[in-house]
C-alpha cells in the first residue's frame, strides 16, 4: 500500500477549471444566494495585478475555462480588462451576472475584450421575479439584456435558480425562455449553502412541486430538441446517491476568493480547514502542495460506509461541505447516501419542511421572513458568531 | 445534415476550437465545457475556417497524408460536427 497522498500526486492532474470570484459586493439580496454568509469579511479583494497573475499560473498548469463570477462581477470596474488579458492566455472566457448593471455599451466592450460567453442568472429577490414574470421593468430590461447577448452573437445560456417559490411558475419560466431564444437552460436546484441554507426551510420545495415541475421541464425539453438545452436537475436532498462533488476534491475545479483565498468549490471556506491564499503562494503551489487541496484527494481520508464502498469512485463520497454542515465531520458520508447513518435525520427533516409548506400553504401559519443576503445581515450573522 | 461537398463550413462564433498545449490535443470549448478531440478530428478541424470548401479539406488532407478514400471518414465527422453546432456553414 501507497502511503495516503502519495499514490495521486503522481498522477495529479492540473485544475481545468478556474473560478474568479471577483467580488462579493452585490446590487441584489438574493435569499438563495450560496455565497458565503461571512461576505462582509471579504473587504480585501485581489488587485488587478493580483488577478492577472493568478490568471497566467493557472492557464500555465493547463486550466480551460474561466468563470468571472461573485457577487456581482460588473461590480468590478476592471472587468474587462481582466476579460482581455483571460482572452489573450487562451481562456474560454465565461461571464456569470445578473445582468444588473450591464448596457449595450458595456457588453460591446466586452465583447470587444473577447469574451466568449454570458450566462445572465435570474436570481432576484422574489419581488423582482414577479416583477419579470409579471412583465414589468426588470422584465424588460433582462429582454433588452438577451436580445443584445444574441446580437453580439454570444451563446445564450439562461440560469435560473428554482425553489419552493418560483417552482410553480416553471412553465412561465421555460416560455421566457423560449422567447428569448436561450441556446441553453439551466434549471438549477437552489442549493443549500450559505444563504440558502439558512433559508431552507422556506425554499425547498415539496416532493409534490418537484413531480409537477418534471413533467413541464421534460415537455420543454422535447419540445425544445434541437433548439435548446434544457438541464434539469433536482436538489439532491432528495435524491438517494450524492453527487459526484466538483467531480472529486482538487481534481479540476479552482476557486478564488475575492481575497485570494483558494478554494477547491466556492462552498469550501466554512470547512475548518487551512486553505492557500494566492498572494503568499503560487497557483501550483496551493493547487499541488497545500494541506487544504490534498485533505480530501484519494480516498485515504474516507470512512465508512464510503471507505468500503464500491461506489466511492462513483461520487467521492459526495459533498464535504453538506457532510460537514449536516454530521459535523466533512470527512463523513454525505447524508444524502442512503447508506449514510445520518440519511434518515435528512429525510426526517424533509419531511419537517413539507408539513411546514402545506401549513403555509393552508394558511395556518406565517411564512418565516427570508433572510436577505447582504452586507447588514452578513455583519449581524459574524457579530452573533463571535459572540458565542 | 445532407453535406454537399461545395459547402463551404466555418466553426460557429458560439465555439472555440483551439490547441491545448497541456492537454497536448485539439480541443472545442463552449459554455462551461471542453471536449477533446482526436488527432484526425484535430487535422479536419483545423482546415475548417470559412474559406475551404468541404472538397478542397477532403483533397488536402488525403494530399497531406498521402492516403485516398477519405472522404466517408471526414464527411461523418463533419456530421457529428453539423448537429453539434461546432460548425455552420458560411452564409
Ligand atoms: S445569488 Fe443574487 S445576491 Fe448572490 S451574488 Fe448572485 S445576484 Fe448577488
Ligand atoms: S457510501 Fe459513500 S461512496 Fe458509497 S455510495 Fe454512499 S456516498 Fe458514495
Amino acid at each position: 500500500m501507497t502511503p495516503a497522498g502519495l499514490e495521486t500526486k503522481s498522477d495529479l492532474k492540473p485544475p481545468l477549471w478556474l473560478l474568479a470570484e471577483l467580488t462579493y459586493r452585490c446590487p441584489l439580496q438574493c435569499p438563495y444566494c450560496s455565497n458565503p454568509l461571512e461576505i462582509a469579511k471579504y473587504q480585501n479583494e485581489l488587485s488587478t495585478e493580483d488577478w492577472v497573475r493568478v490568471m497566467q499560473q493557472a492557464r500555465k498548469m493547463g486550466a480551460a475555462q474561466i468563470g468571472f463570477s461573485g457577487g456581482e462581477p460588473l461590480v468590478r470596474p476592471d472587468l474587462e480588462e481582466l476579460v482581455q488579458e483571460a482572452r489573450h492566455l487562451g481562456y474560454y472566457t465565461n461571464l456569470i451576472t445578473s445582468g444588473v448593471g450591464m448596457d449595450e455599451a458595456r457588453i460591446k466592450r466586452l465583447k470587444d475584450a473577447g469574451l466568449d460567453h454570458i450566462q445572465i442568472s435570474f436570481q432576484a429577490s422574489d419581488e423582482e421575479l414577479n416583477n419579470f414574470l409579471g412583465g414589468t421593468k426588470t422584465f424588460q430590461h433582462k429582454k433588452e439584456m438577451a436580445r443584445l447577448v444574441k446580437a453580439y452573437e454570444y451563446p445564450m445560456v439562461l440560469n435560473i435558480v428554482i425553489h419552493r417559490k418560483n417552482i410553480d411558475q416553471i412553465r412561465d419560466i421555460l416560455e421566457m425562455t423560449v422567447e428569448l431564444d436561450a441556446d441553453y437552460v439551466e434549471l438549477a436546484s437552489t442549493q443549500y449553502y450559505g444563504w440558502s441554507r439558512i433559508n431552507v426551510d422556506q425554499l425547498l420545495p415539496t416532493r409534490e412541486q418537484l413531480a409537477r415541475a418534471e413533467i413541464v421541464a421534460k415537455e420543454y425539453q422535447e419540445r425544445m430538441k434541437g433548439k435548446s438545452r434544457i438541464i434539469y436537475v433536482i436538489p439532491d436532498y432528495f435524491e438517494n446517491r450524492p453527487k459526484p462533488c466538483m467531480n472529486g476534491w482538487g481534481a479540476i475545479f479552482l476557486t478564488i476568493a475575492p481575497d485570494g483565498t483558494a478554494l477547491p468549490c466556492h462552498e469550501a471556506g466554512q470547512l475548518p480547514i487551512d486553505f492557500p491564499n494566492v498572494k503568499e503562494v503560487s497557483v501550483e503551489e496551493a493547487w499541488k502542495d497545500s494541506p487544504g487541496f490534498n485533505h480530501f484527494r484519494g480516498f485515504e481520508w474516507m470512512k465508512e460506509p464510503c471507505r468500503s464502498c464500491d461506489e466511492k469512485e462513483k461520487d467521492f463520497g459526495g459533498c464535504r461541505c453538506q457532510a460537514f454542515m449536516m454530521t459535523g465531520d466533512a470527512a463523513n458520508t454525505d447524508p444524502v447516501c442512503d447508506k449514510s447513518p445520518k440519511h434518515q435525520e435528512l429525510l426526517d427533516d424533509v419531511e419537517r419542511i413539507e408539513k411546514l409548506a402545506a401549513q403555509e400553504a393552508a394558511h395556518q401559519v406565517e411564512a418565516k421572513p427570508l433572510v436577505f443576503r447582504n452586507m447588514k445581515n452578513s455583519k449581524q450573522i459574524v457579530k452573533e458568531a463571535a459572540d458565542v | 445534415m445532407n453535406i454537399n461537398k461545395a459547402d463551404i463550413p466555418e466553426i460557429a462564433p458560439t465555439f472555440r476550437f483551439q490547441w491545448e498545449e497541456v492537454q497536448d490535443c485539439y480541443v472545442v470549448l463552449y459554455p462551461e465545457g471542453m471536449v477533446k478531440l482526436s488527432g484526425s478530428a484535430g487535422e479536419i478541424m483545423k482546415r475548417i475556417n470559412g474559406e475551404h470548401s468541404v472538397d478542397t479539406i477532403i483533397k488536402d488532407l488525403e494530399t497531406t497524408f498521402s492516403e485516398n478514400k477519405l472522404e466517408d471518414d471526414v464527411i461523418k465527422f463533419l456530421e457529428v460536427a453539423y448537429d453539434t453546432g461546432w460548425i455552420r456553414n458560411k452564409k
